[in-house]
């Protein structure tokens, strides 16, 4: 679509971009309004100004807040707006036909996600396909999201999750659904830049954004089979080696040992304000979390490019990288009868090691 | 039937043990013995013509006899099978390769070759009818619980009794038949159909009379199934009969769907003209099927009503959407304490000013207790304070009956709330706060300072009288204040797992919210919190804040002047 464009659609919609960014930096709410009705007025498509303005512009916000030239209060401030704009551009779509002519989908953030926008995107997007939607939202516990499928009975669930943390709860709910008969489309950077993680769930469909889901959609998606609840282990024979399922359980003791152990081996961090020591003890957690999610998935790439982003994060807020090193030290200390984990532990060491050796590179999208 | 049974492996034993230059020489030496085999066998000659039968063979061809062709008494398959094996009478032996099988009449044949002398062959044959026929109904029954099974784990998955008729009727015209028609129980005056041919399912509200079809006003009502003989094809009416069919129905089976007491609908099976017509093991089959489409649909259509009764009572229980009223901003949040509730103790409301010069009146709270008891008692008190609104000017006052309204209720227990004032004039956005026994709201100024309202009061619905104390606070563009309940600040988790949030790190993080709309201030302590608890267990948690919007060009599209887009 986007290479269909005409030369002055594309100059309306690159002109609306700037302006909807500047609008943001700003916080200027009105001036975002008018960007985006502006583009709208001079006869951008809907769809083109949801997906080539808001969501470049939200993109923009996630690297800007990455790189540190964002605050957390710019952040969540751009989101909010471009969130009431969205919601006052729906105001202008016609009404889809009551029977939902081209079927019913239910849109949805895995329980834990928290960046809905996305998912909002793709329920405006496909709503302006002439699809009924239902948007669930963010962060839908799966007990919901069955009930609601039940009540509706939809023709497919579009499930929306940019944290790989969420895989495994991604993974219940795919299953979940798909148990119903009911087929699921994948997207968000979750599920790997190339869907691979969306395979490996057992995602009836994976999308790498809202116009390539809507038209996945359009096809349409075959019913899955089987009414059986396919449980995880099914779909990752690796779990049996209770790798995943015992450093998730003690993570809380792996976090406090490694921590103890930073104390004992990294001098400075005795100086470190109850804040600061903080700030460690959330990092040296999600070091963990990330080395679960890898177990899950059995794909050292998770665990590495956390890393990696971590490590762009630090840098640019001026901390090195290297500081993550001892604290995998200690996790492999802590995990040598875990051969997986062990593994991935030794990857992720020789990542930072690389890192160390050349200049600060941008870190991915953090909320696309 | 003609002989007793062998298993394969002495046929085998038995078709290996003559040596090949046997023959005649073998014949005259066993002689009686071999006339007497409990198998029979026959000797014929290079040219096709029988040399000799025995006993056994006799009874299965009895116009063979010596010189009679093979072609004139035994079934094509073995003539054939006999021109083979001669063909390859120079080869030393006729191997396994060489075996046929086949009918004959009745029965179900093997046939295995030895080679005699003269390039006679002598077939040994066997007679495996009864396993060919046991084969036939294993395989049979194999696929009927394969289907079951199947059909149980299709049926059973989806609570949504429209799919689930769907895909009775898919299986049905699966597996069973060439059509089916599933008829639920009227609703009002109308049955739903679903109709199935073709794989391709119809759903239908209609008028029909069900006496129209044989069998089926008694299968709706329970009665047991009538006979499929019974049922004349052509008197069935047109929505019986799905419209893609094609051609005249030949057989038809109506079955109950039996449900929990009631029954779940009934089934009309069709199979084509041209199509076997349904036999007496089949209509068996087809009563076990229906009995487990019967209980599914039931089990969905029960599931259906219920929670249409839960969403219907819940409707009034769930926290409110909130928006922009009068010139400020009101978000909320609300988690209930188990994930797969949607209502707790925890409650808020915004009952907006009757015009922009009028007080808003903004509350939050928290009644002792979680789950759906504690949610009954916050719908008593919302709807109480929607009652007491003309007192929202007086907090103290509005407390006072709220207390005693509760007092008098047959609930024993208290809630803790606040209660928030606002009023927006000019650039100035003024709250009236009191907090009854509540954890006191937070202010963020534009500068990041976190200052706590300075109002204090005793909790309602425990004590005969109230105390409190009401605050006033001006928050200027970009400042929020933020009502919460106590879930927020003790909940527990975090990296170690069991530390409690705390109203230190909810400061912290308020402080980053200076200038954020009402929304992400909202979204940013609920996102916060909910990454600190992790998967831990926590108490309902409610969170509101009231935002001066920061920038003053908001004015334009306030929310009783008709912006471009307000929602």
């Amino acid at each position: 679509m986007t290479e269909a464009l005409t030369a002055a659609e594309g100059d309306t919609l690159a002109r609306a971009r700037r302006e909807l960014w500047q609008a943001v930096c700003a916080r200027d709410e009105y001036a975002a309004a008018r960007a985006v009705f502006g583009a709208l007025d001079s006869g951008a498509g809907t769809e083109d100004v949801l997906l080539d303005v808001i969501a470049a512009v939200q993109r923009e916000v996630g690297r800007a807040w990455a790189e540190n030239r964002f605050s957390v209060a710019q952040e969540h401030s751009a989101t909010a707006i471009h969130d009431r704009i969205i919601a006052a551009m729906a105001h202008r779509i016609p009404e889809p036909s009551p029977t939902g002519a081209a079927g019913t989908v239910t849109v949805a953030c895995v329980d834990g996600e928290w960046h809905a926008l996305p998912a909002r995107l793709l329920a405006e997007v496909l709503r302006g396909r002439g699809y009924r939607v239902d948007f669930l939202g963010a962060q839908v516990p799966t007990p919901h999201l069955i009930a609601h499928l039940h009540s509706t009975s939809p023709t497919a669930v579009a499930l929306s999750s940019s944290i790989p943390l969420r895989l495994p709860a991604a993974h219940t709910a795919i299953t979940a659904v798909q148990a119903l008969a009911i087929p699921v489309v994948a997207g968000g950077s979750a599920f790997g830049f190339d869907g691979r993680y969306a395979r490996l769930l057992g995602a009836d469909a994976w999308a790498p954004d809202a116009r390539a889901a809507a038209e996945l959609l359009g096809r349409g998606l075959r019913r899955p089979a089987r009414g059986a609840v396919r449980q995880s282990i099914e779909d990752l024979p690796h779990l049996a080696d209770q790798e995943y399922t015992l450093v998730l359980r003690s993570r809380r003791q792996l976090v406090k040992n490694a921590l103890a152990g930073l104390l004992e081996r990294v001098p400075a961090m005795r100086a470190y304000t109850d804040a600061q020591h903080e700030r460690t003890a959330e990092d040296v957690a999600h070091v963990v979390e990330f080395l679960g999610c890898a177990l899950y998935t059995d794909d050292g790439d998770l665990f590495t490019g956390f890393l990696d982003w971590t490590g762009d994060i630090l840098e640019a807020r001026r901390v090195p990288s290297r500081v993550l090193d001892p604290c995998l030290v200690l996790l492999e200390e802590e995990l040598k009868d875990f051969p997986r984990a062990l593994g991935f532990l030794a990857r992720g060491r020789e990542t930072l090691r690389r890192r160390d050796a050349r200049p600060p590179v941008p870190g991915p999208d953090s909320s696309a | 039937m003609t002989a007793p049974h062998s298993t394969g492996l002495t046929i085998m034993t038995r078709v290996e043990r003559p040596p090949a230059h046997a023959g005649q020489g073998l014949l005259s030496s066993v002689g009686a013995s071999w006339m007497r085999a409990p198998y029979p066998a026959l000797v014929v000659d290079a040219h096709g013509g029988v040399v000799e039968v025995n006993a056994r063979a006799a009874g299965l061809f009895p116009r063979a006899a010596a010189g009679v062709p093979l072609a004139d008494v035994a079934p094509d398959w073995l003539v054939q099978a006999h021109g083979r094996a001669s063909e390859g009478a120079g080869e030393p032996a006729a191997g396994p390769g060489g075996s046929a099988r086949g009918r004959h009449a009745q029965w179900s044949l093997e046939a295995h070759p030895t080679r005699g002398v003269d390039g006679q062959i002598v077939w040994w044959l066997v007679d495996d009818t009864d396993r060919a026929l046991a084969e036939a109904a294993l395989k049979s029954e194999q696929e009927r619980t394969a289907f079951l099974a199947d059909a149980s784990s299709r049926l059973l998955a989806s609570l949504n009794s429209q799919r689930c008729m769907e895909v009775a009727v898919e299986l049905a015209a699966e597996f069973l038949a060439d059509a089916a028609v599933l008829v639920a129980p009227a609703s009002g005056r109308r049955h739903p159909l679903a109709t199935c041919v073709d794989g391709e399912v119809e759903h239908l509200l209609a008028r029909i009379d069900p006496s129209a079809v044989p069998g089926l006003a008694e299968a709706l009502q329970g009665f047991p199934p009538v006979p499929s003989r019974w049922i004349d094809p052509a008197s069935l009416p047109d929505w019986a009969v799905p419209g893609g069919f094609g051609g005249p129905v030949g057989s038809v089976v109506v079955t109950p769907l039996p449900g929990h007491g009631v029954p779940a609908g009934a089934l009309i099976l069709l199979r084509r003209s041209d199509h076997a017509a349904f036999d007496t093991s089949e209509e068996v089959f087809a009563r076990v099927f229906a009995a487990r489409a019967g209980a599914a649909l039931s089990a969905a259509r029960l599931y259906m009503e219920q929670s249409g009764i839960t969403a219907t009572l819940m409707a009034e229980l769930l926290p409110p959407m909130l928006q922009r009223v009068h010139g400020v901003e009101f978000a909320g949040a609300y988690r209930a304490s188990q994930d797969s509730e949607r209502v707790g103790g925890d409650f808020y409301d915004v009952h907006p000013g009757t015009g922009p010069g009028e007080k808003t009146l903004a509350v939050l709270g928290d009644v002792c207790g979680k789950g759906l008891e504690a949610a009954v008692l916050t719908g008593k008190i919302r709807s109480t304070l929607q009652a007491l609104l003309p007192l929202a000017g007086d907090h103290l006052q509005l407390l006072r009956m709220l207390n005693g309204a509760l007092l008098n209720s047959r609930h024993t227990r208290f809630a803790t709330l606040v209660l928030a004032s606002v009023l927006r004039r000019e650039g100035t956005t003024r709250l009236s706060l009191t907090s009854a026994g509540h954890p006191l709201p937070l202010i963020v100024r534009h500068d990041g300072t976190v200052e706590e309202a300075a109002t204090s009061g005793t909790l309602i619905g425990a004590l005969p009288d109230v105390r409190a104390t009401s605050a006033e606070v001006d928050l200027r563009p970009g400042e929020s204040c933020l009502l919460f309940t106590d879930g927020v600040t003790e909940a527990r988790g975090g990296p170690l797992g069991d530390v409690m949030f705390g109203d230190r790190r909810l400061r912290a993080a308020l402080a980053e919210c200076a200038g954020m709309p009402a929304e992400a201030v909202v979204e940013r302590v609920h996102m916060l919190v909910a990454e600190w608890i992790g998967d831990n267990r926590h108490d309902d948690i409610a969170v509101m804040a009231i935002t001066a919007p920061r920038t003053t060009h908001l004015t334009a599209v306030d929310g009783h002047t008709p912006g471009r887009y307000t929602t």
